[in-house]
Protein backbone atom coordinates (compact mmCIF):
# COMPACT_ATOMS: atom_id res chain seq x y z
CA UNK A 1 0.00 0.00 0.00
CA UNK A 2 1.26 3.12 -0.97
CA UNK A 3 1.88 5.95 1.93
CA UNK A 4 -0.31 9.09 2.01
CA UNK A 5 1.38 12.01 0.77
CA UNK A 6 -0.81 14.56 2.62
CA UNK A 7 1.48 13.48 5.64
CA UNK A 8 4.44 15.70 4.18
CA UNK A 9 5.23 18.45 6.07
CA UNK A 10 3.28 17.47 9.00
CA UNK A 11 5.17 17.75 12.12
CA UNK A 12 4.95 15.61 15.16
CA UNK A 13 6.29 16.56 18.60
CA UNK A 14 8.17 17.82 20.56
CA UNK A 15 7.16 14.64 22.79
CA UNK A 16 7.81 14.11 26.05
CA UNK A 17 11.39 15.19 27.63
CA UNK A 18 13.96 12.49 27.63
CA UNK A 19 16.93 12.57 30.00
CA UNK A 20 19.57 10.89 28.77
CA UNK A 21 21.32 8.76 32.10
CA UNK A 22 24.48 7.50 32.53
CA UNK A 23 23.32 3.99 32.67
CA UNK A 24 21.19 4.23 29.29
CA UNK A 25 24.42 5.41 27.53
CA UNK A 26 26.69 2.90 29.40
CA UNK A 27 24.07 -0.02 28.12
CA UNK A 28 24.33 1.05 24.60
CA UNK A 29 27.99 1.41 24.62
CA UNK A 30 28.06 -2.07 25.67
CA UNK A 31 25.48 -3.19 23.56
CA UNK A 32 27.29 -2.10 20.34
CA UNK A 33 30.61 -2.70 21.91
CA UNK A 34 31.92 0.46 21.99
CA UNK A 35 34.70 0.30 25.34
CA UNK A 36 35.64 4.25 25.14
CA UNK A 37 36.05 5.43 28.85
CA UNK A 38 34.28 8.50 27.73
CA UNK A 39 31.16 7.00 27.98
CA UNK A 40 31.33 5.24 31.42
CA UNK A 41 33.76 7.03 33.63
CA UNK A 42 32.36 10.68 34.26
CA UNK A 43 35.81 11.78 35.53
CA UNK A 44 37.46 10.60 32.21
CA UNK A 45 34.79 12.11 30.14
CA UNK A 46 36.00 15.68 32.09
CA UNK A 47 38.97 15.27 31.35
CA UNK A 48 38.35 15.38 28.01
CA UNK A 49 35.94 18.60 28.67
CA UNK A 50 32.76 16.73 28.83
CA UNK A 51 30.52 18.05 31.71
CA UNK A 52 29.38 14.21 32.15
CA UNK A 53 30.04 11.05 30.05
CA UNK A 54 28.90 11.25 26.43
CA UNK A 55 27.05 8.75 24.06
CA UNK A 56 27.98 7.50 21.28
CA UNK A 57 27.38 9.40 17.94
CA UNK A 58 24.23 6.48 16.95
CA UNK A 59 22.60 6.93 20.23
CA UNK A 60 20.41 9.71 19.29
CA UNK A 61 18.52 6.93 16.89
CA UNK A 62 16.86 6.23 20.62
CA UNK A 63 15.67 9.56 21.21
CA UNK A 64 14.63 10.28 17.39
CA UNK A 65 13.04 6.75 17.53
CA UNK A 66 10.37 7.87 20.74
CA UNK A 67 9.30 10.86 17.96
CA UNK A 68 9.27 8.78 14.88
CA UNK A 69 7.46 5.79 16.16
CA UNK A 70 4.24 7.48 17.15
CA UNK A 71 4.58 9.11 13.65
CA UNK A 72 4.82 5.09 11.91
CA UNK A 73 1.88 4.13 13.91
CA UNK A 74 -0.59 7.01 12.80
CA UNK A 75 -3.10 5.09 10.83
CA UNK A 76 -3.66 7.19 8.09
CA UNK A 77 0.15 7.19 7.32
CA UNK A 78 -0.38 3.57 5.87
CA UNK A 79 2.68 2.44 6.95
CA UNK A 80 3.30 -1.46 7.08
CA UNK A 81 6.39 -1.61 9.64
CA UNK A 82 6.67 -5.48 8.83
CA UNK A 83 8.03 -4.52 5.81
CA UNK A 84 9.76 -1.79 6.33
CA UNK A 85 13.61 -1.42 5.61
CA UNK A 86 15.98 1.08 6.92
CA UNK A 87 17.45 3.14 3.55
CA UNK A 88 19.68 5.79 4.73
CA UNK A 89 20.30 7.60 8.08
CA UNK A 90 22.69 10.40 9.06
CA UNK A 91 23.59 12.33 12.13
CA UNK A 92 24.38 15.93 12.11
CA UNK A 93 25.40 16.95 15.95
CA UNK A 94 26.12 20.27 17.37
CA UNK A 95 27.41 18.20 20.22
CA UNK A 96 27.57 14.84 21.79
CA UNK A 97 24.45 13.97 24.07
CA UNK A 98 25.85 13.97 27.47
CA UNK A 99 24.20 11.99 30.96
CA UNK A 100 22.12 14.66 32.04
CA UNK A 101 20.58 15.84 29.04
CA UNK A 102 16.88 16.81 28.87
CA UNK A 103 15.77 16.23 25.13
CA UNK A 104 12.58 16.60 23.21
CA UNK A 105 12.57 15.84 19.81
CA UNK A 106 10.53 17.07 16.86
CA UNK A 107 9.97 14.98 13.57
CA UNK A 108 9.19 16.34 10.34
CA UNK A 109 7.86 14.59 7.39
CA UNK A 110 10.16 16.01 4.58
CA UNK A 111 9.21 13.65 1.67
CA UNK A 112 7.07 10.87 0.60
CA UNK A 113 7.82 9.21 -2.61
CA UNK A 114 6.56 6.20 -4.52
CA UNK A 115 8.20 4.36 -7.07
CA UNK A 116 6.24 1.47 -8.10
CA UNK A 117 5.08 -0.83 -5.28
CA UNK A 118 8.23 0.80 -3.11
CA UNK A 119 7.36 3.57 -0.80
CA UNK A 120 10.28 5.89 0.82
CA UNK A 121 10.30 7.97 3.60
CA UNK A 122 12.30 10.69 4.61
CA UNK A 123 12.16 12.05 8.11
CA UNK A 124 13.66 14.82 9.72
CA UNK A 125 14.13 14.89 13.75
CA UNK A 126 15.64 17.80 15.46
CA UNK A 127 16.96 16.97 19.05
CA UNK A 128 17.14 20.20 21.65
CA UNK A 129 17.25 20.62 24.92
CA UNK A 130 14.53 21.71 27.03
CA UNK A 131 16.21 25.13 27.04
CA UNK A 132 16.67 25.27 23.36
CA UNK A 133 19.78 24.53 22.23
CA UNK A 134 20.07 22.33 19.32
CA UNK A 135 21.94 19.15 19.78
CA UNK A 136 21.38 16.36 17.02
CA UNK A 137 19.26 16.41 13.57
CA UNK A 138 18.38 12.62 12.67
CA UNK A 139 17.30 11.92 9.21
CA UNK A 140 15.99 8.80 8.24
CA UNK A 141 14.80 7.28 4.94
CA UNK A 142 12.63 3.96 5.49
CA UNK A 143 11.72 2.21 2.50
CA UNK A 144 8.37 0.23 2.56
CA UNK A 145 8.96 -3.23 0.64
CA UNK A 146 5.93 -3.45 -2.15
CA UNK A 147 4.14 -6.84 -1.52
CA UNK B 1 46.97 5.80 20.04
CA UNK B 2 45.41 8.40 18.54
CA UNK B 3 45.78 10.10 14.98
CA UNK B 4 46.24 13.85 15.07
CA UNK B 5 45.34 16.02 12.32
CA UNK B 6 48.38 17.05 11.40
CA UNK B 7 49.55 13.46 10.35
CA UNK B 8 46.50 12.93 8.24
CA UNK B 9 46.18 14.15 4.45
CA UNK B 10 43.73 13.31 1.53
CA UNK B 11 43.96 9.98 0.97
CA UNK B 12 45.16 8.78 4.70
CA UNK B 13 43.58 5.19 5.06
CA UNK B 14 42.39 4.63 8.21
CA UNK B 15 43.33 0.50 8.89
CA UNK B 16 40.46 -1.75 8.83
CA UNK B 17 38.61 -3.78 11.05
CA UNK B 18 36.53 -6.16 11.31
CA UNK B 19 33.77 -6.74 14.65
CA UNK B 20 31.76 -9.64 15.38
CA UNK B 21 28.20 -9.64 15.82
CA UNK B 22 26.08 -12.45 17.14
CA UNK B 23 22.39 -13.05 18.32
CA UNK B 24 23.32 -11.91 22.01
CA UNK B 25 24.72 -9.12 20.32
CA UNK B 26 21.69 -8.10 18.45
CA UNK B 27 19.74 -9.29 22.13
CA UNK B 28 21.38 -6.62 23.64
CA UNK B 29 20.97 -4.40 20.69
CA UNK B 30 17.32 -4.41 20.66
CA UNK B 31 17.34 -4.03 24.28
CA UNK B 32 19.37 -0.99 24.58
CA UNK B 33 18.10 0.46 21.63
CA UNK B 34 14.59 -0.31 22.32
CA UNK B 35 13.71 -1.71 18.14
CA UNK B 36 12.19 -5.12 18.87
CA UNK B 37 11.16 -5.62 15.24
CA UNK B 38 10.95 -9.25 15.06
CA UNK B 39 13.38 -10.07 12.26
CA UNK B 40 15.98 -9.01 14.26
CA UNK B 41 15.34 -11.99 16.65
CA UNK B 42 12.87 -14.74 15.29
CA UNK B 43 13.96 -16.83 12.29
CA UNK B 44 10.70 -18.21 12.01
CA UNK B 45 9.16 -14.55 11.23
CA UNK B 46 12.06 -13.13 9.22
CA UNK B 47 11.64 -16.09 6.61
CA UNK B 48 7.94 -15.00 7.11
CA UNK B 49 8.36 -11.80 5.56
CA UNK B 50 10.86 -12.88 2.75
CA UNK B 51 14.18 -12.50 4.69
CA UNK B 52 17.01 -15.09 4.43
CA UNK B 53 16.84 -15.04 8.66
CA UNK B 54 17.59 -13.11 11.52
CA UNK B 55 19.19 -10.35 10.22
CA UNK B 56 21.33 -7.42 12.58
CA UNK B 57 19.89 -3.76 12.85
CA UNK B 58 21.09 -1.29 10.08
CA UNK B 59 21.56 0.76 13.21
CA UNK B 60 23.61 -1.72 14.72
CA UNK B 61 25.94 -1.73 11.61
CA UNK B 62 26.10 2.51 11.45
CA UNK B 63 27.17 2.05 15.40
CA UNK B 64 30.16 -0.30 14.23
CA UNK B 65 31.24 2.09 11.63
CA UNK B 66 30.47 4.84 14.05
CA UNK B 67 32.71 2.71 16.84
CA UNK B 68 35.36 2.58 13.70
CA UNK B 69 35.23 6.32 13.50
CA UNK B 70 35.76 6.73 16.94
CA UNK B 71 38.50 4.48 17.84
CA UNK B 72 40.31 6.61 15.25
CA UNK B 73 39.80 9.34 16.27
CA UNK B 74 40.25 8.61 20.20
CA UNK B 75 36.66 10.24 21.06
CA UNK B 76 33.21 9.36 20.54
CA UNK B 77 32.42 12.85 20.48
CA UNK B 78 34.55 13.67 17.92
CA UNK B 79 32.19 12.52 15.33
CA UNK B 80 30.13 15.10 14.21
CA UNK B 81 28.24 14.25 11.14
CA UNK B 82 27.51 10.64 10.36
CA UNK B 83 25.39 9.49 7.53
CA UNK B 84 25.15 6.39 5.75
CA UNK B 85 23.17 4.14 2.94
CA UNK B 86 22.58 0.75 4.08
CA UNK B 87 22.97 -1.02 0.83
CA UNK B 88 22.66 -4.91 1.86
CA UNK B 89 21.61 -6.99 4.73
CA UNK B 90 23.80 -8.26 7.27
CA UNK B 91 22.27 -11.93 7.95
CA UNK B 92 23.05 -13.21 11.80
CA UNK B 93 22.92 -16.93 11.86
CA UNK B 94 22.02 -18.43 14.97
CA UNK B 95 24.65 -20.83 16.70
CA UNK B 96 24.39 -25.11 15.89
CA UNK B 97 25.40 -26.60 18.86
CA UNK B 98 29.40 -25.32 19.43
CA UNK B 99 29.88 -27.83 21.83
CA UNK B 100 28.65 -31.18 19.48
CA UNK B 101 30.81 -29.74 16.21
CA UNK B 102 28.59 -27.18 15.54
CA UNK B 103 28.58 -23.91 14.02
CA UNK B 104 29.61 -20.59 16.16
CA UNK B 105 26.78 -18.59 14.38
CA UNK B 106 27.51 -15.15 13.83
CA UNK B 107 28.54 -12.68 11.45
CA UNK B 108 31.56 -10.75 10.63
CA UNK B 109 31.48 -6.49 9.79
CA UNK B 110 34.57 -5.56 8.05
CA UNK B 111 34.78 -1.57 7.97
CA UNK B 112 37.20 0.41 6.11
CA UNK B 113 37.81 4.63 5.74
CA UNK B 114 39.81 7.38 3.70
CA UNK B 115 39.85 10.80 4.57
CA UNK B 116 38.67 12.09 1.61
CA UNK B 117 39.72 16.25 2.23
CA UNK B 118 40.56 18.41 5.55
CA UNK B 119 38.39 20.63 6.43
CA UNK B 120 38.93 24.09 8.73
CA UNK B 121 39.15 24.12 12.81
CA UNK B 122 40.58 20.49 13.02
CA UNK B 123 37.94 18.45 11.03
CA UNK B 124 38.44 16.44 8.39
CA UNK B 125 35.83 14.22 6.29
CA UNK B 126 36.21 10.69 5.77
CA UNK B 127 34.50 7.67 3.53
CA UNK B 128 33.50 4.60 4.87
CA UNK B 129 32.83 1.45 3.77
CA UNK B 130 31.46 -1.70 5.60
CA UNK B 131 31.63 -5.28 4.19
CA UNK B 132 29.70 -7.92 5.54
CA UNK B 133 30.51 -11.59 3.71
CA UNK B 134 30.61 -10.98 -0.35
CA UNK B 135 28.15 -7.77 0.02
CA UNK B 136 28.90 -4.34 0.59
CA UNK B 137 26.30 -3.56 3.95
CA UNK B 138 27.20 0.69 4.00
CA UNK B 139 27.91 2.94 0.93
CA UNK B 140 27.94 6.16 0.41
CA UNK B 141 29.28 6.49 4.22
CA UNK B 142 30.74 10.14 5.36
CA UNK B 143 31.71 11.28 8.43
CA UNK B 144 33.08 14.52 9.68
CA UNK B 145 35.57 14.13 12.42
CA UNK B 146 37.12 16.92 14.86
CA UNK B 147 40.82 15.28 15.73
CA UNK B 148 42.98 16.23 17.83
Amino acid sequence: MALNKEFVGRVFGPGEPYEVSRVKIAEFAAAIGETSELCRDKAAAQRAGYPDVIAPPTFAIVVAMASTTAMHSEPGLGLDYSMVVHGEESFSHSRPLHAGDVVVATTTVESIRVVGAMSMLVTATDISTTDGEHVCTAKSTLVERGK
Amino acid sequence: MTVKYADVAPGTEIPAKSYRATRLDLVKYCGASGDFNVIHWNDRLARSVGLPGVIAHGMYTMAQAGKFVSEWAGDPGAVLEFGVRFSGMVPVPDDTDPPLGGTTGGATIEVSGRVTEKLGDNKVAVDIVARSGDAKVLTRSRAVVRLP
